[in-house]
Formats: C-alpha cells, structure tokens, sequence
C-alpha cells in the first residue's frame, strides 16, 4: 500500500474510515488498519484533530506570533530553550527559524492582557530568552491550508458532454 | 418557431439534429437539490498559480492579438512538452497551432481536410460534437460502435470493413469520453496498420491523455509511420482544470496546420491572449497541482468502480478520463427513462448514454469530477434506485456503510467546494 497517499487523505479528512480508504487504495480494509496503527505507533500520525473555527462559535480568543531570541547553549544549541518554551499549554507552536530572530512562537489567550502577561512574566523570564517581540493576530485568512469563510461554490452547468 | 425563417436556415445546418440532452439539461436546472453526475468538467477550480500568471498578464497590458498560431513561447512549451512525455518532435514554428479549445481545433480540422461527401469513421459511444462537425464540414459519419464486452475498445478488423473508397479520416479519443476506455498500444498500432495501407489520415483528440490511470498513455502521433498523418488535438481544459479558458491546440505536419491556419485566421483571428498566457503558466508550473488532481480521481475512480459493483449494475472498468458508463438494462428501463426517473425519485444527474450514439443506449454516463462527499451520497441514492428496480448484485463485497457519506468537503487540490 501507497503510504504516502494514505497520509495524504488522512490529513485531508481524518474521518475516512478504513473500508473507504481501501476501496480508494485497492487495498484491503485489515491492512490499511494496519498501516494506520503503524503509523500512528511510530509516530508519523500525531494526532487527529479539528480544525475550528472559533469565532462563529461565538468564542473570543486572542492569538498572537512572539518572535523570541536566544542565547544558544553549549550541546544543546537551541532545543532546550524551546524545549521549555513547548511545556506551556498557552504555546500552540514553537519553530525554529532562519533570519532576524530564532524562535517563532505562537500563543493563544482569552484576552490581550492573559497574552501579554504570559509574555511579560512567563516567557522573557525564561533564561536564555534574550528578548521578545509580540504580534497579536488582527484577522485569520487561511490556517491549516484551508481559507476560512471561503465563498467559492460550485459554479458548473449541471449537465455538459 | 416561424415557417418562414426557418426555411431560410441552410439545410445542412437545419438536418443536424439538436443535442439530445438539451431536454433533460432543461429538467436538471428546474429540479432544486440535485447532486449531478453529469458534468463533463473537473469540479477543480483552476490551480491558483495559473488564475494568478493571468492576472499579472492582465496587470502587465498583455490584452492584445497574438500571431494566428499563437504566442510563439507557447507553442515552443507545447513542443516540449509532447517531446519530455511521447518523445513526438514538432517544430513549434510550423506544425503547431494555438486554437480556442479541442472543439475548434476539431472543426478547423474537419473543414481543413474534409470535401463534400467524404467518409469520416467514429467509433461509438463518443464525444457528441464529433459527427455534428463532420455534417458541417460536409463529410459523412460512418459510426464504429463499441461495446462493453469488448471494453469500449476499437478493433482493427472493424476499422478495416467499413473503408470504402469515399473513407478519408478516421476520429479516435482515447481516453474516451464517456466511456473512460483506454486503447493499447498494440491494438493502436494494429489499427494504424490498415490506417496505412488505405492512406487514411487520423485526427486524435486527446484531451484526456494525463488523465490515465493504468498503464501509459499512448500517443497516436507517436506510433511509427502516424506522425505525418496524424492531426493531433489536446489542449488544457481537462488535464490543468481549465475548461472555461477554451485553450487548445492542434499539431500535425506543416501542410495541414497551414491549411487550418488559414481558416483560423479569417474566422477566429487568434486564440485570446489571457488564456495563452495561463496555458503557459500551467505548463511551466502545472505539474504538481496536476498531479494531486489525478490521485484524486484515481481514489474516486475505485470508489465508482466499487459501488457500481456492489449495486449490481455491470460497469467496464474505465481506465481513463473521469467517467464511468454503467450498463442499466437490468433495471428494465431505457437509458433517457433512467436518467429522468433517477432525477426525479433521487435527485441524482446522470447522462443517458445514447445522447453519446445509438450504441451508447442502456448505459449511462456518471463524471466522477464530483467531490468524495457528494459521490458518495450520489451512489448511496443510485443504490435505492436501483434496489427498488429489482436488481440485486451477485456477489456482495463490503456493504457495511455508505461510502463517504460525510467529511469536510475538502479535496486534494486545496481548493474546498461545499
């Protein structure tokens, strides 16, 4: 079986049970189980989740990018610093990048001063940060490779030969 | 409709019969909460990058004529790209010209080659503009009909019996609309054999070439001895999702592209700039997007194959294209009653298979260019339709739960349709 491609309709809908996903894959259903266990086991299948979108929820978040720089460290270089910086459940996700600053790190809050306040006395005090810039977010377009609010419909004829 | 003008109309024209699924196109639009499996198109918006390359061309002022062949870079990335994939050399300055879809380069053809009561074979079911342009063009369509059994493929014996001395073209498309057949190459060069011996020219609309799931595609072109009498059609409507843009191409030896050319030019001037420059981006960039698009229909081609199976209904295995051609005789209806009373019980489209030739009658065609969701609640309702009709499937295989009958409505190639 194409691993690669199970992944690739997995990350697109993770509900597709594995009957479906063998009839697409001319597999058989136990083997795709399998694979999925497999993948999952070693974890290249991290999670499943939901992508939603939280302000139809009628739910007020605030999320901001932080870019952090840092001192690196004798044989751990970068990791540990962000290794501690992953620990917070407020951090979404932490990359190291390329450029100006070293960490990319993205925080969700309830409200500007929750964010702020983690900043300020949670993520600057950590040592080896040696400053921190934040940007809260004004407005989401696309996450996850899915544009929200997208209004593209189908706009074909019904019938064409 | 007034007596008196319509004998004005010119009889040729006035003979063509009007298409046959006009009607039941008319009582889809009036049904409300139709899912339609009748669409001849991908339901993939065009990659962004191509909408895109447009847009900046727009912003840049390309908005102006271009040669009648069309834009030479243009032609050279056609030449390339027939090169890189079938290893068939065309000299862009000479053998290839640029036209407002297959469907002119097929007219532009026919009028190109055709003289008043010369033979053209097509085998059957086929594309419904084939034998329409040959009447206009003043041939005659001699029908080839293929059949299930035989996996919608033409024979060389068949094309063999039906030359006569008036025989001049013979029409293939493969991967073929609507059957989704493919044609070997062995059973291509065969046929290609008695093409040579009868001096006959070939006209090869291949359309859906990237769009073969099992085996490789072969280019009638390609084939030793084809290329000098072959007029071969493509474009990018199907491969690149581009249906709306209508551009596509035609290549053949210097003397019949000079000859469709010339009508080119005084009908039609040139192909439209905009689209030329997106053709290009697509063939530059196009590939990845592409790609991810036939995976997609690969995945929904099994799934077709499968409910049809599980249903009862005997369906040839399409190896191409993006349809599937499911014999419906079992139900005892005729392909027209079928295709109105599935509309009308379950809201479900498909295209009865004689609007595609007489041999296509006790088929219909389904488009699996349908995201996986609405597939799947298509096939579920064709599945009670069928039911409730009396056919029962033979062996069972996994009816255990409707296929995809929810999800996100996401497809691969990013661009989400509710």
């Amino acid at each position: 079986m194409n691993k690669l491609e199970l992944l690739e309709i997995l990350e697109d809908n993770a509900r597709v049970t594995p009957e479906e996903i063998a009839v697409m894959l001319q597999s058989d259903p136990a083997s795709v189980r399998r694979a999925i266990k497999e993948l999952e086991e070693n974890k290249t299948i991290l999670k499943y989740m939901t992508l939603v979108n939280w302000e139809k929820a009628g739910e007020e978040k605030v999320s901001a990018m932080i870019e952090v720089r840092i001192t690196p460290q004798r044989d751990v270089g970068f990791d540990a610093v962000a290794r501690r910086i992953c620990r917070f459940p407020e951090v979404r996700s932490v990359r190291l990048m390329s450029g100006a600053y070293d960490l990319a790190v993205f925080i969700e809050g309830r409200t500007m001063r929750e964010v702020s306040n983690f900043v300020a006395t949670k993520l600057a005090t950590i040592e080896g940060v040696v400053s921190t810039t934040t940007h809260f977010v004004l407005k989401t377009y696309k996450q996850d490779g899915v544009i929200v609010d997208d209004g593209e419909e189908d706009r074909r004829l019904m019938i064409t030969p | 409709m007034n007596e008196a003008w319509c004998e004005r109309i010119n009889p040729v024209v006035k003979n063509i019969p009007s298409s046959g699924i006009r009607r039941f196109f008319d009582m889809v639009a009036e049904t409300r909460g139709v899912i339609s499996l009748g669409v001849g198109e991908p339901d993939f918006v065009t990659p962004w990058h191509i909408r895109e390359a447009c847009i900046y061309s727009l912003e840049k002022g390309y908005t102006m004529y271009t040669s009648n062949s069309g834009l030479l870079e243009l032609r050279c990335a056609i030449a390339r790209d027939l090169a890189g994939s079938y290893g068939v050399t065309y000299d862009p300055r000479k053998e290839i010209l640029v036209t407002v879809g297959v469907s002119q380069a097929l007219d532009l053809a026919l009028r190109a080659l055709v003289s008043p009561g010369d033979e053209v074979l097509i085998p059957e079911p086929s594309y419904v503009s084939y034998a329409p342009t040959v009447m206009l063009a003043g041939g005659k369509v001699v029908p080839l009909p293929t059949t299930m059994e035989e996996g919608f493929s033409l024979h060389a014996h068949q094309v063999e019996a039906a030359i006569t001395s008036r025989t001049k073209l013979l029409v293939l498309c493969y991967p073929n609309n609507p059957t989704g057949a493919v044609m070997s190459r062995e059973n291509l060069q065969e046929i290609m054999e008695i093409v040579r011996a009868h001096d006959l020219i070939v006209i090869s609309d291949e359309i859906y070439d990237k769009l073969t799931y099992e085996g490789q595609h072969t280019c009638v072109a390609s084939l030793p001895g084809m290329k000098e009498r072959t007029i071969l059609l493509n474009g990018f409507s199907k491969s690149y999702a581009m249906t709306g843009w209508r551009i596509g191409y035609a290549c053949g030896n210097p003397d019949f592209i000079a000859a469709m050319t010339k009508i080119h030019q005084y009908t039609m001037l040139c192909a439209p700039i905009t689209a030329q420059m997106a053709a290009l981006e697509a063939l530059k960039n196009g590939r990845p997007a592409m790609e991810r698009m036939i995976r997609e229909y690969n995945r929904r081609r099994h799934v077709v194959i499968h409910a049809f199976k599980d249903m009862g209904l005997p369906c040839f295995e399409p190896r191409g294209a993006f349809y599937a051609f499911p014999e419906i005789r079992a139900t005892g209806l005729s392909s027209e009653e079928f295709a109105e009373v599935l509309l009308q019980e379950e809201k479900v489209a498909v295209v009865p298979g004689n609007a595609f030739g007489s041999s296509g009658e006790g088929f219909v065609r389904c488009s699996y260019a349908a995201s996986l969701e609405e597939l799947g609640e298509a096939l579920r309702r064709m599945a009670q339709f069928v039911r409730r009709l009396g056919v029962r499937p033979r062996v069972i295989s996994t009816p255990t739960r409707p296929l995809l009958s929810r999800g996100t409505g996401m497809n691969a190639a990013g661009s989400a349709r509710p």
